[in-house]
């Protein structure tokens, strides 16, 4: 029989009921369908898909497993590369990493990689976790970890499993990043995979104290020269919201997404009054950019209750940087996607409520630096669109916390940390940095692959340092 | 967990609560706050240090009980405890010998983060002169806490039952009237008062420091939700202040967006009275309006 050159579909919740509540929408594959799946990988001797994916996992090696139903014997094999499959499986762009170079996408779709390592992942966390606590050596040396997102726990995962007693400095309350405030339920679920992937390293040995902001509550030089840490991992992300710097962003109703996402994902808005966290949506929210905060943004606004959501992105349908499977859903659920249009103004009522947006269409120009065309605007092609409810989601920058407190550790002209690309080590000895914080905002998938990368020029440092 | 040491009644509604937070104490400074969480459906709820002892390892918070969240905490006795504490937040007061004769004034509960300030400006050799505004008598709070950190104490009331009658700004006027050199004017209490005390001293260019409230998430420079304008930019009070130049400051824009969750905070209040009413916690005198 020839192999199906389309994926197996994944079940999925209805759009129109899935629009009004906040439980995963994609519901992962059937052992059948996982197996059916996983045949149509070829097992190539040159496995191309492996150089899509950061963190190498092996990717023909854990399908060939689901192949034989070894799904322990699979999950082993992932985990060896990933310590968050469960997570990354969900979350990571495929389509531009690990399946955009699998064998079969030159004639017809991809193998689901990502589908089959949620599956594999999903089914070992339904088993229980038999995660086993690391056996520290009595003179096992200290690294702490600032910052408990991707990088982080990928990083203190990492180090556990080197023999370092790792401890993970968060400033919320949760642990998680992006992945606990930001990546809504509907895509993440919390409870049911973030706390148990991050339990895990926990049972493994790592430990994390909550409500410690670095920068604050201690410095860099006071975990190295008083608590007795002999490195120290960077991965503070970023989480510095942009605004548009236009007329009315100060208006009720004006939220950075970040302040939208953490109100709704971390504070359980959605549940108010039961959480005491209160959010305010109204009838039309625009919500602008076209990245996977801005989708996860005006999918949540619908979810909340309003009646009609615009992404508005000063671009075109090709140049929309999410994920390809977030924008087909958002399209699904009835988002309406207002391209080439960029706002101008945003426009209030006496009482200091958002009331309009002014935008302006564009046209796209020569590519800019970064590759992508130009958006210009056309002349004269002004209006304004009744909103009540703005979510402005450009983009984020680095917080400048650890850095302004960190004597010795140079930044570069946009706040990020100045790190080798190899190894995440700093200017400062001792102290390596990755993921957002060095690179500014990029994937869940690549931070994590920084993580790793640090961690093993860590354990190099020491060594030698030991030495 | 931040265990609950010591919990005292300061006036009706108003609460001091001495928290075991032993590493939040040995950074704190005058000026910075912190954000709580009292339980696992809590929000977070930015409060001011007003006290701190390193050698104990505690801080002090005063806090009114104006809503669902702060009535909650209110609620909790002496050995309980809260979930969360995270600090010391925000930027410290700007504190250094010889600036001078530093006036600093509190209205109403804003005495509370005014008094490590006004003991920090002494300490370090400045002659303070301090001012205190209540409605009246019986809500005045740190009267002699305040008297042991300044050369001089002047205190106001709306209603004239105790001190000057009047209000803070009254007091303030008569200083420069008699004219007193003053070098720098730092108020904290409510917007109205804040802004009261900047335009007092606008025509003077007496420098004037205020200490700003707007809502807050985080605390951490991650959402700004607490977004200001000052001059011509916009700040995030939670990292660039909370302290900033009074004569700076869109108090207009600041009071617009403090109104932003009045009608979920209505409806809060209810909710949370409608569950005491059902004994799902702890009943109290509650004095909203779904009773």
């Amino acid at each position: 029989m020839p192999i199906s050159l389309m994926k197996h579909k994944m079940p999925e919740q209805d759009p129109k009921i899935r629009a009004t509540n906040f439980e995963e929408v994609a519901l992962g594959y059937s052992e059948e369908d996982a197996v059916a799946e996983a045949n149509r990988c070829l097992n190539c001797k040159v496995p191309q898909c492996r150089k899509g994916c950061p963190v190498e996992v092996d990717i023909p090696g854990f399908i060939a497993k689901i192949k034989e139903k070894d799904f322990a014997g699979s999950i082993a094999v992932v985990k060896e590369a990933n310590s968050l499959p469960a997570i990354c499986g969900r979350v990571c762009p495929q389509e531009s990493q690990c399946e955009k170079y699998c064998v079969l996408a030159k004639r017809g779709e991809s193998v689901a990689i990502g589908r089959l390592e949620r599956f594999v992942a999903d089914r070992s966390l339904a088993q229980g976790d038999n995660t086993q606590p690391i056996a520290y050596a009595a003179d096992a040396q200290k690294v702490a970890v600032i910052g408990s997102g991707p990088a982080g726990l990928s990083a203190a995962g990492e180090l556990a499993k080197k023999g370092y007693k790792v401890t993970i400095f968060e400033a919320l309350h949760t642990a998680g990043g992006v992945l606990s405030y930001g990546i809504p339920e509907f895509r993440l679920p919390k409870d049911d995979i973030v706390k148990v992937e991050i339990d895990s390293l926990k049972k493994m040995g790592v430990e994390i104290e909550v409500n410690a902001v670095a920068g604050k509550l201690f410095t860099v030089d006071e975990l190295m020269d008083e608590d007795g840490f002999s490195a120290v991992f960077i991965s503070t992300g970023a989480g510095l919201p942009h605004f548009m710097g236009i007329e009315g962003e100060n208006f009720n109703g004006v939220y950075s997404a970040n302040e939208f996402l953490t109100r709704c994902n971390l504070m359980k808005a959605y549940q108010f009054p039961t959480h005491a966290t209160p959010i305010h949506v109204g009838n039309n929210v625009a919500v602008i950019g076209g990245g996977n905060v801005a989708m996860d943004a005006a999918r949540t606004s619908l979810r909340l209750g309003a009646e009609h959501v615009y992404i508005v992105y000063r671009r075109g349908e090709e140049e929309l940087p999410a994920r390809l499977e977030e924008v087909h859903h958002a399209k699904e659920e009835g988002i309406d996607f207002k391209l080439l249009h960029n706002p101008v103004a945003i426009l209030g009522d006496e009482q200091g409520w958002v009331k309009k947006m002014r935008c302006i269409k564009m046209e796209l120009g020569e590519p800019d630096a970064s590759g992508r065309r130009r958006p210009i605007e056309i002349p004269g092609s002004e209006f304004e669109i009744d909103v009540d409810t703005v979510v402005v989601a450009i983009g984020q920058g680095p917080n400048p916390l650890v850095q302004s407190t960190t004597p010795g550790m140079d930044t570069n002209k946009r706040g990020n940390i100045v790190a080798n690309e190899e190894t995440g080590a700093t200017t400062k000895a001792g102290v390596f940095a990755g993921g957002d914080i060095v690179t500014g905002a990029a994937t869940v998938i690549l931070a994590m692959g920084a993580g790793k990368k640090a961690a093993a020029a860590i354990d190099d440092y020491l060594k030698t340092k030991k030495q | 967990m931040f265990k609950i040491l010591k919990k005292q009644v300061l006036s009706p509604g108003v609460l001091l609560f001495d928290l075991e937070a032993p590493r939040i104490a040995k950074k704190a400074e005058p000026g910075q706050f912190v954000i709580l969480r009292v339980n696992d459906e809590g929000e977070r709820v930015p409060l001011t240090i007003a006290d701190f002892n390193r050698e104990k390892g505690t801080i002090t918070i005063i806090f009114q009980e104006v809503g669902a969240s702060t009535q909650l905490l209110g609620a909790l006795n002496e050995g309980e405890s809260i979930l969360d504490l995270v600090g010391p937040l925000g930027k410290k007061t700007h504190i250094e010998p010889d600036m001078g004769t530093i006036v600093c004034i509190g209205g109403g509960i804003g005495v509370a983060p005014v008094y490590p300030i006004a003991r920090g400006l002494k300490q370090a050799g400045n002659k303070v002169i301090s001012i205190m505004g209540a409605k009246s008598k019986e809500i005045l709070i740190f009267e002699d806490e305040m008297k042991a950190v300044s050369d001089e104490v002047y205190v106001t009331t709306d209603d004239g039952s105790y001190g000057i009658k009047g209000f803070v700004t009254t007091a303030l006027q008569q200083l420069i009237d008699k004219g007193v050199k003053i070098a720098e004017v730092i108020a904290i209490g409510p917007v109205v008062m804040m802004r009261s005390v900047a335009e007092a001293t606008r025509p003077y260019g007496i420098p004037t420091v205020v200490s700003l409230n707007p809502i807050m998430v985080d605390g951490t420079g991650m959402c700004g939700g607490c977004r200001v304008q000052i001059g011509n930019e916009s700040k995030f009070a939670c990292v660039d202040g909370p302290e900033f130049d009074a004569h700076q400051v869109d108090f207009k824009g600041l009071m617009m967006r403090q109104r932003t969750y009045k009608t979920q905070e209505a409806q809060e209040k209810d909710h949370v009275c409608r569950c005491e009413q059902q004994g799902l916690t702890k009943g109290a005198d509650c004095e909203c309006q779904s009773h």
